[in-house]
Order: structure tokens, then C-alpha cells, then sequence
């Protein structure tokens, strides 16, 4: 892939991005959320064209309309959520769509015997192509999604993030799994978080950030420390407002918190101060806002206020959750903004606390523009559409407010509205959780950062920490 | 509101039709005869406006319709003294009824389509069972009075109408009208916001029960007792909520615009009558307009995207 370009609606994604990967190579992708990866990954598989730039296949120059196209020059895309139907058999998966024919019928007998093939050359013995796909485990899934590649004939394989969903042991059978393609020589791109794997796999790796190539080099010669420089290292440029200067009391505490994704969480919010939670993809980030709201409740753990069973026992006890999908689960957008500014009070049975002056004051200080109360919110930008989830809590001024990813897909205008908000509203003696994938955010707002890990608080970082610091304790130290 | 105001132009048209065809109509006594006439249905809408605003179905209220009567029927059999307690008796069980489609539909998990067609079928099998067919029995005069009678010149029935439409008004405003519209339009926001939006839909169907039980009172008095007097209703009401302009899977829609288009159907049923079409066209009729109008409320949909952007 050569000089790769990319805009989606006028933001640009992806500038001049190259990348070379030889046959047999373990090539590792890395680069921060939004540095322009899954993009990369998508033009490879034909779901995106490019604007610039070209991609060559064995020296042949191909575009791709369609991922067809690209699944026919052989490449081959396992993303992180698998494209399998649990209903039917891993022969069947494999096939599905090109089911060999014999007289006008499937034929079951060559499509399982293809398929206990390439099982057995990947060594993958635990389970048979008759198996249904929905007793499987995640990793089987895994290889059932891998074994359709190679009979796809893949020369390329992708791997979006392939051990987000795997325990620890199953890692170790994935690395197998890839080196035995690599024997095959088949070329894999592996795309991952996680510095460990990187060593443990690649032969070269690329760091991508801001859309831009940063550099490529082989594993060998490079450090963990610096490997994570290259991703992050940026400058502080946003405005942030001031941060706390003097905490409150404690509004929440949880010690020892658990439940089937999370353990011994030990958690302090204090009013005033503003808490960052950071950890990558699938390390709990949101299972902590849920579990502590009541949405997924811990199961074991002490916590102050009393432990919230139900999202109604966690509002009841003052404490709110902006969620990170504000149109699945924060807004009714067929309502008007009233409506929606109102539901909480209204659930609680509190409307009458809030009145029609309260409520226009309400609107002005999450600085809504414009203030008007009968348009749908579906009709909002999303920068508004979050200052009306805002006004939804604040309307029962919660003792604890949880924040998850509250300025994605926001401008950069209603983003500082957005913080300046937070602030102000932790001034007042509210206790404020945040969430963020952004870590210039999560840093420059945060009066302390906890890094999560695999379910766990894997520890505590001052105000305005490093990237570096942060990316270290979330992505694990590289043991060796 | 500018959704609802189509609902209305078309219903002034009917009746202007109407009274052009038959002047008695524009009489006290002639409006309010059709007044009269349209309440059972104008009732059995508002309570189905309540369950398909949040989202789901209720197809059990003609049935219960018929077995209010007959039960009615049976119990007071003639006796006037008998008259309230059995009044008191029915709203129960169309509250009980509503409980049950609630219950099942949110608690167990059941689709309310087929929760409320197997209560259909439930009700009117017991129905026939408990007859054998012909229903036995006489309604005491006392309460034939809230169908047929009248309060000096304005019909009983048209009075309790009236009550029904203050109340549900009064209930879309509350609290729960509002919560319950939120839960229609999105379930996970609502219940994330704190709404119990379990308690929230029982209670819709609860209403709808209800309402099935009151429009029961007025038919029996005003049509008389038969095994048939409920057949169709739901379909009916589930045809007038939706001209009103109310959408198939909730969260939009408002309360009064379901009456209208109750009042709407009838009276187009009452020009069909006046122009002398087979009442049996009724069904084709209704077809035809809840195929149409929810297919208008899905084609405005690109256009209204398309002028906010």
C-alpha cells in the first residue's frame, strides 16, 4: 500500500500512509485509538476506497469496490466481532455462500472433509467441522474464522485486535495458530494494543498516529519505552480548565468490587475532584461505570453509598451515568428536548422540583445553543445532544456523576463547553468520574488517572502524568 | 402538534360530508346521537394509544369487550340491585385482564403480538364455553342507563367519553405519559435514565384493560347482549390509533389524535351507511387505511430526514 489518503465527510483520516508486508511476515500494526488503523484495515478489505493512493498484490496494482473483490485477490479480514452464524455447523461456516454442489445439492462430505483438513494442518483438534458454531469457545470461534480464511486461499491475513476477547491460556494458542500461518507463507497484520504480543510475534512493525505513517521498523530494534513514544508522543496544545484545588469528602466508595468482569476494584470519589479512568479496549472502563451505576451491578464488594442492585437503585442514591452511546442508550431522540432533560426527575417522580423557569435556566447553563425546549433531539448536533443528557442529570443534581467518552462525536467547540461543564459542576461539590479513549483528555482533565487492566486497577497516576506513563501501565510492561 | 393536524382536517371533511347528505346531522340530537355511537370505540382507542405508544400491541380488547358483556349479562340477570356491584366487578376484571397481557408481555418476556392473540383466543373460547354459544341472562335497566340513557339532553355515554378523553389527557402530561412515551421510543435510554419501564408498560395494558371494561358498559346498554358485540374491536381500535397518526412501535403519537381518528372511523362507517355500502365493506375499508397510513407515516420519514440536514 502506497500513499494512502482518506477523508470521511472533510475530516481527514488517513495522509500519505505506506505499508509493506512480505509473504511470511508477522507484521504488527499499533497507533493509539483514532490514529487511523481500522481505516488502513478497511481500505485493505475493499469496505473503503481510498482516495489516494494505491495498493499492489504480488507486484499487481488492485482496486477493490467491494470486499469481494479484495476477499478474491486474497485477503482475508478476521475482525474483532466474528462474522459467524452460531446456528450452524463450523463445515457449514466455512463454506458459507460457495457450499460445494454436486447435482443441484449441498455436498455436505466434501465440505466437512475440506474443512477437518485445515483443521488438522493448523493442529486444532478439540473440536470437528459438524460442531455447531454457538458451542464453541471464543478462541475455537477464532480458528473457525481462520480456517475459512485459508480456504479462501488467503495470501493476507488480517488481525484486528484478535486476543481483546481471550483468556490468558488461549493466547498462547493463537500465537501457534499464527506462526503456523507464517510457515504457510502467508503475510499477517496484526493489529493490536498490546506491546507484549508485538514482541512476542512481529518481525516489523508499524506505528501509525493522527492518520500519519510514523515509522516502520523491525521489532528487534526497538524498545518498548520507545515504541510507545512513538505512538503517543504529542503535544498538550487543547486548553483544559484549572484543575481542582482542594477535594471533599468521600460520595463514593467501593472496596473489593466484583463481578464476572471485574475484580477487587478499590475506588474513592471524592467531591470536587475529577477521577480519569484509562485501560484499552475491553480492560473494564465501562463495566466499572455500569457496575457502580447499577446498570451491571456488582456482585461482591463493599460500597458506599449502599451497593446499587438496578440502575434505579444507583440513580436513587445520586448517582448518573452519561453514557458512551448517547443515542442508544442516552436519549428518546423522537422527544423534544424538554422531554428528554426532563426523564430522570420524571422517573423519580420529581418533576415538580423543576419548574418551566428552572428548566430554561437549566438549559442555558449546559450552554445549549439554541436553548429551545420543543425540538426533537434527534434534530441536535451531537455536541447539543450531550449537553441534553447533561441537563437530564442535572436536573437531580446527583451526589456522583459517571462519565463514559462524554465528548465523542463532538466538536471541538462543544468539547470545551463540555469540560468547562465538568469542572464547574465538580466545583460545586459533585464527584465526577471520566472515562475517555482520548488520553490527551483523559490527562488534561483529570485530577487523577486509574488505569485498568483485564478487569483490574493495576494502579494510580498524579495529576498530568506522561502518555507514555499511562499507555505503560494500560498496555502492561513487557516481561522479559 | 403538526402531526396531529391532519387527523382533524380529515375528520371536519367526513362530518361536513355527512351533514350534506343528512342535515339531522347537524342537529344537538343528530351529533350527538353519532357522538354517542362512536364512544366505545373512541374509549377502546384511548387505551389502546397507551399500549402502542409504549411500543406494543394490545389484540384482546374485543374479546374481553364481549366477555364484560356476557358476564354482565349472567350476573345481574334482571336484578337492579345487582347493578353496581357488578359494574365495580367488570372494571376489575379488565384490570385484571390488562395485569395479565402486562405481566407476561414484560416479565416473561413474550412478544405482546402473540401475548395478547393468545389472550384473544383465551377469552373467547371461555366466552363460548360458559354459553354455549347463546349468552343468558338481562341487563338490569339501571345499567342500560350508560349506554341508552341520557343526563337531559346529552347522552350518558357521550359524558363518560368525555371523562375518559380528560383523564388520558391529564395522564400523557403526568409523569407516566411522558416516561411512558420515552420508554416507546427507546427502552434502554429510558431504563438507564431510572424509568421502570417494566411497571410503566403493565400499566398501559392495565389502562387498555380498563378501557375494554368501560367500553363494554356502554355497548352492552346501547347494542344489547350477544356473543358477537365485541368482534373486531381490536382491529378497529388498533386501525383508529394508527389514522390518528399514532406509530406502529411507539414513542410518537399523541392521545387525543388517537380519538379523533376513532371518531374519524366511524364516520366514514357512517357515510358508507348513508351512501348505502354494504356494511361488510367495513373490514376492506379498514384494511385499506391502516395499510395506507402507515405507509405514509414510513415514506414521510426520508423527506422529514432530508429537510432537517
Amino acid at each position: 500500500m502506497t500513499g494512502i489518503g482518506k477523508s470521511f465527510l472533510g475530516v481527514r483520516v488517513l495522509s500519505d500512509v505506506g505499508l509493506t508486508v512480505a509473504a511470511g511476515e508477522v507484521h504488527a500494526l499499533m497507533g493509539e485509538n483514532g490514529a487511523g488503523k481500522s481505516t488502513l484495515m478497511k481500505i485493505l478489505a475493499g469496505v473503503h476506497a481510498p482516495d489516494e493512493g494505491t495498493i499492489e498484490i504480488d507486484g499487481r496494482p488492485v482496486s477493490f469496490g467491494h470486499p469481494i473483490q479484495a476477499q478474491r485477490a486474497g485477503v482475508a479480514i478476521i475482525y474483532q466481532e466474528f462474522n459467524l452464524l452460531p446456528e450452524r455447523s463450523v463445515a457449514e461456516n466455512v463454506f458459507l455462500g460457495r457450499e460445494p454442489a454436486r447435482a443441484g445439492l449441498v455436498d455436505r462430505t466434501a465440505m466437512e472433509t475440506a474443512t477437518e483438513r485445515l483443521l488438522a494442518e493448523l493442529g486444532e483438534e478439540s473440536f470437528g467441522p459438524r460442531d455447531l458454531v454457538r458451542r464453541l469457545s471464543i478462541a475455537q470461534q477464532q480458528v473457525v474464522e481462520i480456517v475459512k480464511a485459508l480456504s479462501l486461499d488467503a495470501r493476507i491475513v488480517v488481525m484486528d485486535e484478535p486476543t481483546a476477547a481471550l483468556a490468558e491460556h488461549e493466547v498462547e494458542l493463537l500465537y501457534r495458530l499464527v506462526r503456523r500461518l507464517q510457515e504457510r507463507g502467508i503475510a499477517v497484520l496484526y493489529i493490536s494494543h498490546r506491546l507484549r504480543e508485538v514482541f512476542d510475534l512481529a518481525d516489523r512493525v508499524t506505528v501509525l498516529k493522527d492518520g500519519k505513517h510514523v515509522t516502520t521498523v523491525p521489532v528487534s530494534e526497538v524498545s518498548t519505552d520507545e515504541l510507545v513514544r512513538l505512538m503517543v508522543g504529542r503535544d498538550l496544545s487543547a486548553y483544559y480548565p484549572p484543575r481542582a484545588t482542594s477535594v471533599g469528602e468521600v460520595r463514593l466508595r467501593v472496596t473489593g468490587g466484583g463481578n464476572d468482569k471485574l475484580h477487587d476494584i478499590d475506588l474513592e470519589l471524592r467531591a470536587g475532584e475529577i477521577v480519569g479512568i484509562a485501560g484499552l479496549q475491553g480492560s473494564g472502563r465501562s463495566e466499572l461505570a455500569k457496575a457502580l451505576f447499577g446498570a451491571e451491578p456488582f456482585t461482591r464488594g463493599e460500597m458506599t453509598p449502599r451497593r446499587p442492585r438496578s440502575v434505579r437503585e444507583g440513580v436513587a442514591a445520586g448517582i448518573g451515568l452519561v453514557t458512551e452511546d448517547r443515542k442508544a442508550e442516552g436519549l428518546a431522540l423522537r422527544q423534544s428536548v424538554r422531554d428528554n432533560a426532563l426523564l430522570v426527575a420524571r422517573a423519580l417522580g420529581r418533576q415538580g422540583r423543576q419548574g418551566p423557569q428552572g428548566l430554561r435556566e437549566l438549559l442555558e447553563r449546559v450552554r445549549l445553543t439554541p436553548p429551545r425546549e420543543d425540538q426533537e433531539v434527534r434534530y441536535l448536533s451531537g455536541g447539543n445532544q450531550q449537553k441534553v443528557v447533561l441537563a437530564k442529570w442535572m436536573t437531580v443534581a446527583p451526589a456522583v456523576l459517571l462519565f463514559d467518552e462524554p465528548t465523542r462525536g463532538v466538536d471541538v467547540g462543544a468539547k470545551a463547553a463540555i469540560h468547562d461543564l465538568m469542572r464547574r459542576l465538580a466545583a460545586d461539590g459533585m464527584a465526577i468520574m471520566m472515562i475517555s479513549s482520548e488520553l490527551p483528555e483523559l490527562i488534561g482533565m483529570s485530577d487523577r488517572i486509574v488505569v485498568l487492566r483485564d478487569g483490574r486497577v493495576v494502579g494510580t497516576l498524579p495529576p498530568a502524568p506522561t502518555e507514555e506513563a499511562v499507555m505503560r501501565l494500560a498496555a502492561g510492561e513487557v516481561t522479559s | 402538534m403538526r402531526r396531529t393536524l391532519p387527523i382533524f382536517g380529515v375528520l371536519a371533511v367526513l362530518l361536513v360530508a355527512i351533514a350534506v347528505v343528512n342535515p339531522f346531522f347537524l342537529e344537538p340530537a343528530g351529533f350527538l346521537g353519532f357522538v354517542k355511537r362512536a364512544a366505545p370505540l373512541v374509549i377502546l382507542a384511548a387505551g389502546q394509544y397507551f399500549v402502542i405508544v409504549s411500543g406494543e400491541f394490545d389484540l384482546s380488547v374485543g374479546s374481553l369487550v364481549t366477555v364484560e358483556v356476557v358476564v354482565a349479562a349472567r350476573l345481574i340477570d334482571g336484578d337492579e340491585s345487582l347493578t353496581w356491584p357488578v359494574l365495580g366487578l367488570l372494571l376489575v376484571l379488565g384490570l385484571l385482564v390488562g395485569l395479565v397481557n402486562g405481566a407476561v408481555t414484560t416479565l416473561l418476556r413474550v412478544p405482546s403480538f402473540i401475548t395478547t392473540l393468545g389472550m384473544m383466543l383465551i377469552l373467547s373460547g371461555a366466552v363460548f364455553l360458559w354459553t354455549g354459544g347463546a349468552p343468558r341472562g338481562a341487563l338490569s335497566q339501571g345499567f342500560r342507563a350508560f349506554g341508552r340513557g341520557s343526563l337531559g339532553p346529552i347522552p350518558w355515554s357521550v359524558l363518560i367519553l368525555l371523562a375518559v378523553g380528560v383523564a388520558a389527557v391529564l395522564l400523557m402530561r403526568a409523569d407516566f405519559g411522558r416516561t411512558l412515551v420515552a420508554t416507546g421510543d427507546n427502552e434502554r435510554a429510558a431504563a438507564l435514565s431510572g424509568v421502570r419501564v417494566d411497571r410503566a408498560r403493565i400499566l398501559a395494558f392495565v389502562l387498555s384493560g380498563l378501557a375494554a371494561a368501560v367500553a363494554g358498559i356502554l355497548l352492552g346498554g346501547f347494542a344489547g347482549v350477544s356473543a358477537q358485540v365485541g368482534q373486531g374491536l381490536e382491529f378497529q381500535a388498533i386501525t383508529a390509533v394508527v389514522l390518528g397518526g399514532v406509530v406502529l412501535g411507539g414513542g410518537r403519537g399523541s392521545v387525543v389524535a388517537a380519538m379523533a381518528g376513532a371518531l374519524t372511523l366511524e364516520a366514514l362507517f357512517t357515510l358508507l351507511n348513508l351512501y348505502g355500502i354494504s356494511g361488510a365493506l367495513e373490514f376492506t375499508v379498514q384494511g385499506v387505511i391502516i395499510i395506507a397510513a402507515v405507509a405514509a407515516g414510513a415514506l414521510r420519514l426520508p423527506f422529514r430526514l432530508r429537510a432537517s440536514t
